[in-house]
């Protein structure tokens, strides 16, 4: 599965979406749901997959968790402000289109 | 930790960023030390001695917080080698105290779990333990305990009494004999391993913690307001307006008594001192070379009264994140939003405060843009300047005009900040890295009063010190330079222009003479070098030599009398850029570990500041005020 993921495209991530969840970084503010999977679909900014997944995990962002986006950022709704049970949690949504929500 | 009892007990405080880590420290110590809510504001080693009730003395290390022991940044390393014993310079503590925020107990009880494996006895502290339970939190600690197989004691940091049970744990603990510590089974966690430890928090959550219906409304409501698009933007740029207007406004009255007691001073050597050498050494050189400079003390504490206050709340966490986007766009990370912003007060605090940037090419951007932050040693120098020479009117009814040119300055700095460091992006790095954003929010808390204070008196302490050593060094070489050789007998010219400061700056002149400097100004530059407040001083010195005892106390109408608008502008344009500070230079080269990175850094500055201020006085003189 993670070696397919970095071949997929944006078709690819719709059928994903279908399958486990629409991706936390298209949500709009008011959002609430549970996290399904966190699938980073590439390096990114010269951070790799395995490590932005790390940094995720690490803030408390696994599978099972509940979410809501509280807030977002002034230009471009960017990054957001996300409750994970407990815990606020900035991110941008670049970031947050790892995480597969319903 | 300098004195350690070879037989001693060592403790470390572990944890993660906001759980309280630092304010424990300074209850278990009594140390003074930073306590604030940004993630990772531990960046120091900090350790001490703490007293357990039977009078045991234990040696306690504050670690850096940190999510986990994988080390990405090099505070997190230092926590991981430190937990393990790697490094030489240091025995491994026999005991580790992990410290969780109670109302954030999800992340805490992962790192918990990964400690585990390090195999050193450990005791899980649940500190703010008070706002959980207001909260409605309800934690089992038996069962927690059990379900962990860690003890557990509760905690509250700020509260007098708060942390007695703790006390007593760590005296059970020291009482007993040192046991042999089992060899460490910790490996750097694959994310399976970091999902799997998670997934075990969770369970024990769910089996020991009741948690409410609807968590801390406060924070929410707060946010609702100062996190919004429209709105928190408002809020944020009022805030900063209100700081800066708060730095003239409040600070007035209390600069008035310090300039009239100076003034004082100085009169009372002229009526002690017999007229000569020695008089013209403490009323010149001493008296209105410090008294310049230690004015400015009022503007600086309430400064680091905002900045202290900000971080303590809470704050600092939401400016990043309301800032992130805008400095993104500029190539800088949301996180150098802290260190740019301490970088107000001044440089050198916010060049350490980068240690929170994880990313090297980040770092070195934000550590490079820093000094053009107006920092408050460029306060003096602005005051005198824009007093002098801009009209103390209201414009738009409200808002005073000078009070309007020093926001214009901050702005042009931070301007200058965000284009130099999209410049160095788009020009030098070429692949820009700017690394993920991802930021705890931690929950606001009333700053305490006494930890702001305590933080106030060491800036202001550190400040006079610097006022005293440094900068009155610099004023004694200056008196020296503007007094020797003593002008030849029956001179009709003023003393100082016989002076081997009139030749230097004579001598310095013609460089400086297409940006509308004169040749006193050259001179003042010069142990402007030390700290820029420095120059103020120097001017008054030497215009006080020159122009007679009145002159240091008046120095601001001096300087209107003899120095054109266009040459005033082109100092103040000056001063936004230049590199004019020693002690900053010196920290960039100890932070970025070479000389490399403080040349280019002092080369650009110059370049700008040479440049701008000859933009500014060619247009000033275009303009007519010349």
């Amino acid at each position: 599965m993670p070696t397919l993921t970095a071949f997929m495209t944006d078709i690819d991530i719709s059928a994903r979406a279908d399958a486990l969840g629409t991706p936390l970084g298209l949500a709009q503010r008011g959002f609430s749901g549970l996290i399904r999977a966190i699938e980073v679909d590439g390096d990114h900014l010269g951070v790799s997959a395995a490590e932005i997944e790390r940094r995720l995990l690490e803030l408390g962002i696994v599978e099972g968790a509940a979410v809501e986006i509280l807030h977002e950022g002034p230009v471009g709704r960017d990054p957001i402000a996300v409750r994970v049970n407990n815990t606020t949690i900035a991110l941008r949504r670049r970031e947050a289109m790892a995480i597969l929500v319903a | 930790m300098t004195v350690t009892d070879i037989n001693g007990w060592r403790f470390a405080l572990v944890g993660t960023p906001n759980s309280g880590k630092t304010a424990l420290f300074n209850a278990l110590t009594g140390s003074r030390q930073k306590v604030a809510n940004y993630a990772g504001v531990t960046v120091e080693r900090k350790a001490g001695v703490l007293q357990t009730p039977s009078g045991r003395r234990i040696d306690l290390v504050d670690l850096p917080g940190t999510y986990s022991l994988r080390g990405r940044s090099p505070d997190e390393e230092i926590a991981r080698d430190v937990i393990l014993g790697r490094l030489a310079s240091e025995a491994p503590p026999d005991f580790l105290l992990c410290v969780a925020d109670a109302t954030n107990l999800r992340v805490a009880l992962r790192l918990v779990i990964e400690l585990k494996r390090v195999q050193r006895p450990m005791l899980l502290v649940l500190n703010m333990i008070d706002i959980a339970r207001r909260r409605g939190i309800e934690i089992d600690l038996d069962k927690l305990s059990a379900e962990l197989g860690v003890p557990v004691v509760t905690s509250t940091a700020v509260r007098r009494g708060g942390i007695d049970d703790l006390l007593r744990r760590i005296d059970d603990v020291a009482s007993q004999p040192t046991t042999t510590i089992a060899e460490s089974t910790w490996t750097t966690p694959a994310i399976a391993d970091l999902r799997a430890a998670q997934r075990e928090a969770d369970r024990v959550i769910k089996a020991a913690v009741g948690e409410p219906a609807r968590p801390d409304t406060w924070t929410t409501r707060v946010d609702a307001v100062l996190l919004h698009p429209v709105a928190g933007m408002v809020a944020l740029l009022l805030l900063l307006f209100v700081m800066f207007q708060a730095v003239f406004a409040w600070a007035k009255p209390a600069m008035d008594l310090i300039a009239a007691g100076f003034e004082m001073l100085g009169a009372m050597t002229v009526t002690v001192l017999p007229e000569g050498l020695l008089q013209s050494f403490i009323q010149n050189g001493v008296i209105s070379g410090v008294g310049s400079v230690i004015v400015f003390l009022p503007q600086i504490l309430i400064l680091f009264l905002f900045i202290l206050l900000l971080e303590d709340l809470g704050y600092m966490a939401r400016a990043a994140f309301l800032m992130d986007r805008i400095m993104g766009g500029a190539g800088l990370h949301g996180r150098a939003f802290i260190p740019l912003l301490s970088s107000f007060a001044c440089a050198i605090p916010g060049i350490m405060a980068t240690r929170v940037i994880d990313n090297k090419r980040d770092r070195l951007t934000t550590i490079m843009v820093a000094p053009l932050m107006t920092c408050s040693a460029r306060i003096p120098v602005y005051t005198l300047i824009i007093s002098a020479f801009i009209p103390d009117r209201q414009v738009f009814g409200i808002l005073g005009l000078q009070g309007l040119v020093m926001f214009g300055l901050y702005a042009i700095g931070i301007f200058s900040a965000l284009a130099v460091s999209f410049v160095a992006n788009h020009f030098f790095w070429r692949e820009s890295a700017t690394p993920p954003f991802m930021l705890e929010l931690p929950d606001y808390k009333l700053p305490q009063l006494r930890s702001v204070l305590m933080n106030l008196y060491q800036r202001a302490m550190a400040f006079l010190k610097r006022a005293g050593t440094t900068i009155f060094s610099m004023m004694i070489l200056i008196w020296f330079l503007a007094s020797f050789p003593r002008p030849p007998l029956g001179a009709t010219e003023p003393a100082i222009d016989f002076s081997l400061a009139a030749m230097i700056g004579h001598w310095i002149e013609p460089v400086l003479a297409p940006i509308g400097f004169n040749w006193q100004i050259s001179v003042a530059l010069i142990p402007g070098m030390a700290a820029r407040e420095v120059a103020v001083a120097s001017l008054g010195t030497v215009y006080a030599i020159e122009g007679g005892k009145e002159a240091a106390e008046q120095i601001g109408q001096v300087l209107a009398g003899k120095w054109s608008l266009a040459t005033a502008l082109a100092l103040l344009a000056w001063y936004i850029f230049a590199p004019q500070c020693a002690s900053t230079l010196a920290v960039i080269k100890r932070e970025t570990g070479g000389w490399r990175w403080m040349i280019v850094t002092f080369l650009y500055m110059l370049a700008l500041a040479y440049i701008a201020a000859f933009i500014t006085y060619r247009i000033a003189l275009a303009l007519g005020w010349g």
